[in-house]
């Protein structure tokens, strides 16, 4: 389970989070929407203490984020970032497999390797890029290399920032259903954040809505349509018209 | 402006400089004790090793073997003012080893090193790359920084050894075809007028430029500010940092050596 308690954060006087609180139960798919510019990756960022919040608290499993052994804090993570952050140097499979590679989950090179192609075939990528360097692949596959490497040592916690964009419908779907068996099959815990009202309603248990620096509106995606919210409904529905000004 | 004011403007000004000044003094230590604390990244030390070392032989051979020439002109022209000429091979080697073999491989060390390290960092660190190393449970400082400050702190002063002999094959060369000295003379008088200190000072310079090299790099890449622009400032600020702390940290050096 995991807990945001009143998380305040401000980039000078940019005041992106305003007093979040959102959980997220153990074993569950939780979907982040909102504007662009909202503070979803923010959000995300907060929670894997990357970027420290000005106040508020965040509880993971119980245990306080902001203490305690970040090794093993961070062992139950796995992280797609919006960019993809591949790391450029390193070929794909050697990305796919970074943590196999090194610290404690160290395997063999070989056995490392085959679990990379095994996941990179997963998000729809044939053995042929393994060896390819990530500059040499187009932005989808990054974005799907990104997500290879994110489930590659099968973390309990996996945090999604955008899979699909980028992606062809096709390969949506694709994604869509890997990160749907993930939590259903293996049981993890994932937090997803996306502009695709498609990608929403195959991926989310439930749904939170980030508005003003504040969540905005949170259920069971089965309740978003008929939430009554004017902001969710403006935003589900993409229309111009509403509480939320669209010239920001 | 009023006195105070002045004053008030120094002061901060004075702060702010201490406070950087602390802001490195503090990675520094951190960054150097993540090379005695495991996991450690034999590959990426490898790496290094490969970039910071073999990969500048060239660039050092070239710019120290012009140095030691132009340096046997110099002291011939001004030696034969005072008909001095015959004390070439023994300044040419003094010159070489204490002062301008060090300080050339550093200055060149911060060009192609320190500039390369924090580019590369700084590149890092504004597409995520550096959160995602954290997320893959890799503590940055370990698997970026120290490989490289131990490779720049084991190689470098390797660069200087080196350096320092091609810049005084560079001065032997000048002296015994254009200037006439015996060849055999020139090597004796050279070899016979070093001391060991001569030789430890060049080591151990090289051995704390490399280190200044490396550290600026890391920590201008660490702290880059965002976008291309932010890269590009991180670079030109840990390349100008660099090479002022190499000639400040040679003064100071030198003086350790050589008037205590
Ligand atoms: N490191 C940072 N320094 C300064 N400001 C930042 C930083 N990271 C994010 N911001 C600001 O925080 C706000 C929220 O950014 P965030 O990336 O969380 O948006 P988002 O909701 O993920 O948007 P999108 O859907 O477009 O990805 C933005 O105004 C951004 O400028
Ligand atoms: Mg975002």
């Amino acid at each position: 389970m995991i807990r945001m308690e009143n998380v305040h954060k401000a980039f000078g006087d940019n005041h992106v989070l305003r007093g979040v609180n959102l959980e997220i139960p153990t074993g569950t798919s939780m979907v982040i929407i909102g504007g662009s510019g909202t503070g979803k990756s923010v959000a995300l960022k907060c929670i894997l203490g990357l970027i420290n919040p000005d106040s508020g608290k965040i509880y993971v499993d119980g245990q306080d984020a902001a203490t305690g052994d970040r090794d093993a804090f961070l062992a139950k993570f796995g992280m797609l970032f919006q960019g993809g952050a591949l790391f450029d140097s390193l070929t794909v499979w050697q990305n796919v497999a970074f943590r196999l590679l090194r610290g404690s989950l160290k395997r063999p090179v070989d056995e490392a390797r085959a679990i990379a192609i095994e996941k990179l075939r997963r998000v729809g990528l044939k053995p042929d890029v393994a060896d390819r360097y990530p500059a040499e692949l187009s932005g989808g596959m990054q974005k799907r290399v990104g997500l290879a490497r994110a489930i590659a040592a099968e973390p309990e916690i996996i945090f999604f920032d955008e899979p699909t964009t980028g992606l062809d419908p096709i390969m949506a779907g694709v994604i869509n259903e890997l990160i749907r068996e993930i939590v259903t099959e293996m049981g993890a815990t994932a937090m997803t954040i996306t502009h695709d009202m498609s990608s929403v309603r195959a991926i989310a248990d439930n749904v939170a809505m980030l508005h003003g620096g504040k969540i905005r509106w949170t259920g069971p995606v089965s309740r978003m349509d008929d939430s009554g919210d004017p902001y969710l409904d403006q935003f589900i529905h993409g229309r111009a018209e509403g509480p939320i000004e669209s010239v920001r | 402006m009023s006195p105070i004011a002045w004053l008030a403007g120094l002061g901060r000004s004075v702060l702010t400089l201490l406070a950087v000044f602390g802001r490195v003094t503090l990675f520094a230590l951190d960054a150097l004790s993540h090379i005695f604390r495991p996991p450690f990244y034999p590959r990426e030390f490898a790496a290094a090793l490969l970039h910071i070392g073999w990969l500048s032989l060239p660039v050092v051979g070239l710019t120290t073997i012009f140095t030691g020439g132009a340096l046997a002109l110099q002291i011939y022209a001004g030696g034969a003012r005072f008909n001095a000429e015959a004390v070439v091979p023994q300044i040419v080697a003094i010159g070489m080893v204490r002062e301008l073999g060090p300080v050339m491989v550093g200055l060149m060390i911060a060009a192609r090193v320190t500039s390369s390290i924090a580019a590369e960092i700084a590149t890092m660190k504004v597409t995520e790359q550096i959160d995602a190393l954290v997320t893959l449970s890799t503590h940055p400082m370990k698997y970026l920084t120290a490989p490289r400050i131990l490779a720049a702190l084991i190689t470098v002063p390797a660069l200087v050894a080196v350096g320092d002999i091609i810049g005084i094959a560079g001065g032997y060369a000048v002296a015994t075809q254009n200037l006439g000295f015996n060849p055999a003379a020139y090597l004796k008088n050279t070899a016979d007028f070093l001391e060991p200190l001569d030789i430890v000072s060049s080591l151990v310079k090289g051995a704390a430029f490399g280190m200044i090299a490396a550290i600026m790099g890391c920590y201008f890449g660490m702290h880059s500010g965002r976008g291309a622009q932010g890269v590009g400032r991180a670079t030109k600020s840990s390349v100008e940092a660099a090479a002022v702390l190499i000639l400040a940290a040679n003064f100071v050096l030198t003086g350790v050596f050589f008037s205590l």
